[in-house]
């Protein structure tokens, strides 16, 4: 068969996986073009798909305003850990070389909506958006400056929970960005928190749940412990639309559903009504 | 002695568990009840207690001594209500000036499809926020598992001690085994790599002190390690009462701020 390989050379044509993405939840073919210019949201099933922290940021910030600070502080391996498949250190340098960023959280300053607000997100392509002591000492910084500089702080989640590679000081991340969180608010300051694809272990069970308003896109996993763990625990079958936003939200712990193309103007009529 | 071993004397049955403590430190102890919302958790219990003639409020996982007990405590694994309680019982405490003791002893929170439409998230996350912000001295005291985040909920406090064998982690040695190696019998290495005894804690700055079980052990010398844990902790209150409470609030929170500052 070569003569049929040689013929598709020829015609040099880019292969399927470049002109179309396959939604992940309902399977749909959509062009790599709409796709991307949704902000990966799937036309058919609604889907929300998960984001880069630099263009989630893009897409709250008002144009140019977007600052980074803390980018200086990066992970941690002070336990040089290794597991079965090699070292934490070469894991994540090629994590931070493959995605360009130092850690697995976004923070700066920005204006939105023109509101001066301490503005972060949570990178999912970073070791899965984990916990580490790089990202826990990020979110306390912004919490501290957003205290100083008198701005609301606005941060989306996105992460699989604790870094374990880190050991017990990953845990104690939870501790301290919770406690970070809650001199914020003490000080009068709103917390916006944005839960989106997944939000769960450490990082919903510290701040991403410790909003004044926790807004969820839809569809959007998050819980505490997954879904297994929760069925060899418990021996039954969980329903299907489990620790989902939807689900959250009917059990009381989510302010609010909003999609993607919303949020921003959500976020600013909020601030709006919190006196900014 | 090799991490998996001590995760095994951490866990072993006939270590004391926390109303064995009760028994054997206070002269006094008062359960108290329910969160005020739904229930009441058997997995975390407290109330009122005198340890030594100190008036606290003393709070810790209940793993049960019998198996109804530990069937009815889920093992030591809190329900949100449990976390809920405990923030009730702690309000209580900063109210009437009375410190806080807690004994730091699970698996983790309940995985449970109850406890998760009940907020088990929700729950830990709050009592985080709220122990760090709580205006009367917490002692805390890792006395058998503390496992992950339903250990942390009830473990951000003025001083942290540790049992001798107790071990303390982000996730359990077989999670760690099972997502990392692949393999969930590798557990002996995720131990060894994860550094989750006592004297890898005191090293890395997570706990302030570690407190002698005697010879072989809290499961078999019960008494040596109840009346060690009992001393550390009087010597804990006396020198945290000195503390004027914003000073005391604020050092708490330097305490845990300065953990993981490396970069």
């Amino acid at each position: 068969m070569a003569w049929l390989e040689e013929m598709t050379a020829a015609a040099n044509v880019p292969p399927a996986k470049d002109l179309w993405q396959v939604c992940p939840r309902c399977g749909a073919y959509v062009p790599k073009a709409e796709w991307n210019a949704a902000n990966p949201v799937c036309p058919r099933c609604n889907y929300h798909g998960r984001m880069k922290a630099r263009a989630r940021i893009a897409l709250l910030a008002d144009e140019g305003t977007f600052a980074e600070c803390h980018a200086d502080v990066s992970y941690s391996d002070h336990l040089a850990f290794h597991d079965a498949t090699g070292a934490y250190k070469d894991k994540v340098e090629a994590t931070v070389k493959k995605t360009g960023e130092g850690e697995s959280v976004t923070i700066g300053t920005a204006l939105m909506g023109g509101i001066p607000v301490m503005l972060g997100a949570m990178n999912f392509f970073f070791m899965g958006g984990s916990l580490g002591t790089g990202t826990g000492e990020r979110i306390c910084r912004a919490c501290e400056q957003a205290i100083a500089e008198r701005r609301p702080l606005v941060l989306c989640s996105a992460s699989g929970g604790a870094r374990m590679h880190e050991g017990i000081l990953s845990l104690m991340q939870m501790a301290r960005t919770s406690a970070a969180i809650g001199k914020l608010k003490a000080a009068g300051l709103p917390f916006i928190s944005i839960l989106t694809d997944p939000t769960t272990g450490g990082v919903s069970a510290s701040y991403a749940m410790l909003g004044d308003v926790n807004v969820a896109e839809p569809g959007v996993l998050i819980g505490f412990a997954g879904r297994r763990v929760i069925e060899n625990t418990i021996h039954q079958k969980l329903p299907p639309d489990f620790q989902t936003a939807e689900y959250l939200e009917q059990h009381g712990f989510v302010d609010k559903i909003v999609e993607r193309k919303d949020l921003k103007a959500f976020v600013v009529k909020t601030l709006h009504y919190m006196g900014f | 002695m090799k991490a998996i071993e001590i995760v095994k004397m951490a866990r072993d049955p006939k270590r004391p568990h926390f109303f064995d403590y009760v028994k054997g430190m206070c002269s006094d102890f008062e359960e108290l009840h329910g969160d005020r919302l739904a229930k009441d958790d058997r997995g975390l219990v407290g109330g009122f207690a005198t340890i030594g003639g100190e008036k606290c409020v003393l709070l810790g996982h209940n793993k049960g001594a019998t198996v109804e007990e530990n069937v009815a405590a889920n093992f030591g694994m809190a329900n949100p209500d449990g976390y809920r309680k405990a923030m009730r019982l702690m309000t209580l405490a900063e109210k009437f000036g009375l410190p806080v003791v807690t004994l730091v002893d699970t698996p983790g929170a309940y995985p449970g499809r109850e406890a998760e439409e009940r907020g088990q998230a929700e729950a830990i996350a709050k009592s985080l926020e709220f122990c760090a912000a709580l205006k009367t001295p917490i002692v805390v005291v890792i006395v058998g598992e503390g496992g992950s985040g339903g250990a942390l909920a009830i473990a951000v406090g003025d001083r942290v001690l540790m049992l001798e064998n107790a071990v303390y982690s982000v996730i359990s040695p077989e999670g760690c085994a099972g997502i990392l190696w692949r393999d969930g019998s590798k557990a002996a290495d995720a131990a060894e790599a994860l550094k989750i005894t006592a004297a890898d804690l005191k090293r890395l700055g997570v706990v302030d002190e570690i407190v002698p079980e005697g010879a072989n052990g809290a499961a078999k010398s019960p008494k040596t390690a109840i009346a060690n844990v009992k001393k550390r902790v009087l010597a804990a209150l006396k020198e945290l009462k000195k503390l004027d409470k914003e000073e005391l609030v604020a050092r708490r929170y330097g305490k845990f701020r300065a953990m993981g500052r490396f970069n």
